[in-house]
């Protein structure tokens, strides 16, 4: 069922537009990540849900009710902030229940609520604690627990995250969609970091240039790119430049070297050059390596990363990298050695735009 | 190097000296009323003195009222800039500073042009008015000073994310004013008020010329007509506007070290 709907969302800040042609609609109780690198117009889509900017174009609406004449305090929405934005002056039970208060909920609900959304963030014995005596992790956290209180209708995550150490971002990203998952509430996270986004999201939206370049589930993301800034934003990706040979049998050629494809290449004709996508880990020179697709190069650097070991081979004027997983007996290739990169035709992916 | 220091010492020793005799000098001719001998009786005189005490009654009356209302002008003035307007800034910058480089003769001259009993609003025609124009008069003269105490104040915490904050929680601007905003500048509003009072306190220009009753001018009655208690009012006075920055000084470190409580 569709419940938050964002119809040809345009904004503009002057004569510059951040926003094109933005559509998408959202499920109730779906975890949506906008992802996309900074002024791309994620947050500015964020914040026209939240009220914050108007559109200049398009319409808004949450539960099939239209948005656009409402302000952000009439809105029944909860926001993040990733400056996590706690009233300094107020403890965290008094954080918690603002929104109730300000709501004019009875006494007894309001310590109910609190009592509750303190439970669910594991925070119950910092209820006096005043907001410069937490942790980074621990802010953000009440600031979730304030947005859930008065039970709003669609949760905002405004790069919640970005603040904090490596650590604790992934445990809060955890726990913030076992939260969510547990409230079923419809939320929007911005963020840039893909892995973020790949982790926790049932869709993802990459956003480039104030429009969506793709939405679709993390695998669909990262596995069938649907544009070149999709494919080279979203994890490594080898982008190689190979010239077609024969179109109607999907031939073509990465320096002298003759492949076939398996998907089909469409309105080109012979001599004309492809973009081309694979992933590093999709092959592997291990011998007795499967795959129906074999590429021979000459490594140029081998490059150990902890849990992989990225080599990088030269197939005509085309660098590929690739990746071996690290295992104590494993040596890695020596720089000048000629390999054979074996792969599945499947995994070469071709990019249109 | 050592040399460097000790022209550094020199230079404030001379400045202590140039700011501590005379404060010395005033003190001990202050207290010499009784001849012969040391005595209070000055301070006892000015104490006693029923126009001291009206005229710095109506002094302190009239700085609460500027306090009161100079806050009210300029906590959701300087809010409404940092939030809304940050490219007016230096515009009220300027227009704040006014009263630093215009003297306040020539301002209460503008006043009694604007407000006098022939003009549209006729402040001057009665008591009332004059006062309200007096306090105006002081809010103008403190500005400078309040408006970049609680400004300072207001940079030290993000204004606009705790504003968007409390409007997502369904907060309306009164609420967000008083409840989000206010507690969290209360260490700038508490030094401008300071400032405030100690500017007040001593006043005397736009004061006499609105002919109010105030300590400014009465410090220079006395000083026209006696010998001992002048020395001894500036000494109270000297006192006053250093409790004042006393108090200013321990807000400002509290506010450094204490959590910012509502």
């Amino acid at each position: 069922m569709t419940f938050l709907t964002l119809s040809k969302i345009q904004k503009s800040f002057g004569a510059v537009q951040v926003v094109r042609d933005f559509d998408m609609t959202i499920e109730k109780g779906e975890f949506v990540s906008f992802l996309g690198p900074s002024g791309c117009g994620k947050t500015t889509v964020l914040r026209m849900i939240a009220g914050f900017e108007s559109p200049s174009g398009g319409e808004i609406s949450i539960d099939g009710r239209s948005q656009a004449n409402l302000k952000p305090n009439q809105r029944n929405i909860g926001m993040v902030f990733q400056a996590y934005a706690l009233f300094p002056n107020m403890n965290v039970a008094e954080n918690v229940a603002f929104g109730l208060k300000v709501a004019g909920k009875p006494k007894a609900e309001i310590d109910a609520r609190v009592n509750e959304m303190l439970g669910l963030i594991k925070l119950d014995h910092l209820a006096d604690r005043y907001p410069y005596q937490m942790s980074g992790g621990q802010q953000q956290r009440v600031a979730l627990a304030r947005a859930l209180a008065p039970k709003p209708q669609v949760l905002l995550l405004d790069e919640p995250l970005s603040a904090l150490d490596a650590k604790i971002r992934v445990s809060l990203r955890e726990e913030i969609r076992m939260i969510q998952q547990q409230l079923g509430i419809t939320t929007v996270f911005v963020t840039h970091d893909q892995e973020e986004a790949l982790s926790i999201s049932d869709r993802i939206v990459v956003m480039n240039g104030g429009r969506a370049d793709q939405i679709g589930s993390p695998f669909e993301i990262y596995n069938r790119p649907a544009t070149r800034f999709v494919a080279s934003f979203v994890g490594t990706l080898n982008l190689i430049e190979a010239k077609v040979i024969d179109p109607a049998a999907n031939r073509i050629a990465i320096g002298d070297q003759a492949i076939t494809l398996r998907e089909p290449l469409g309105a080109v004709k012979a001599g004309d050059t492809v973009s081309l996508a694979l992933r590093p880990e999709a092959g592997s020179i291990a011998e007795g390596a499967k795959g129906d697709t074999a590429l021979t190069g000459k490594v140029v650097s081998s490059n150990f990363l902890g849990s992989v070991i990225r080599t990088r081979m030269k197939v005509g004027d085309a660098v590929i990298s690739f990746d071996m997983f690290n295992a104590p007996g494993l040596s890695p290739p020596a720089v000048g050695e000629t390999v054979t990169l074996r792969f599945t035709a499947s995994d070469l992916l071709i990019i249109r735009e | 190097m050592k040399t460097n220091r000790l022209l550094a010492w020199v230079a404030i020793a001379i400045g202590v000296v140039y700011f501590i005799v005379p404060l010395i000098g005033t003190f001990e001719f202050s207290l010499r009323m009784r001849r012969g001998e040391y005595s209070f009786d000055a301070y006892q005189s000015v104490f006693s003195d029923m126009q001291f005490r009206a005229t710095f009654g109506y002094s302190m009356l009239m700085a609460f009222f500027t306090i009161i209302f100079g806050i009210l002008l300029v906590v959701p003035t300087a809010y409404w800039v940092r939030l809304r307007l940050p490219q007016i800034r230096p515009v009220v910058e300027f227009i704040t500073l006014l009263p630093l480089v215009i003297p306040a003769i020539v301002i209460v001259f503008g006043y009694l042009r604007l407000y006098n009993s022939s003009s549209f609003i006729p402040l001057t025609n009665s008591t009332s008015g004059t006062n309200a124009l007096l306090m105006l008069s002081y809010i103008t003269l403190s500005l400078p000073y309040m408006y970049r105490a609680i400004d300072t104040a207001m940079r030290s915490i993000d204004v606009a994310t705790l504003t968007e904050a409390a409007e997502s929680l369904g907060a309306r601007w009164p609420t967000i004013m008083f409840r989000c905003i206010f507690p969290n500048v209360m260490s700038g509003v508490l030094s401008g008020a300071f400032i405030t009072f100690a500017i007040v306190m001593g006043e005397f220009t736009m004061a006499a010329l609105l002919n109010r009753p105030a300590f400014g001018p009465y410090l220079q009655l006395v000083g026209a007509n006696k010998a001992y208690e002048p020395s001894a009012l500036a000494i109270i006075a000297f006192a006053i506007t250093w409790l004042s920055m006393g108090l200013l000084q321990l807000v400002s470190r509290l506010q450094k070290t204490a959590p910012r409580k509502a």
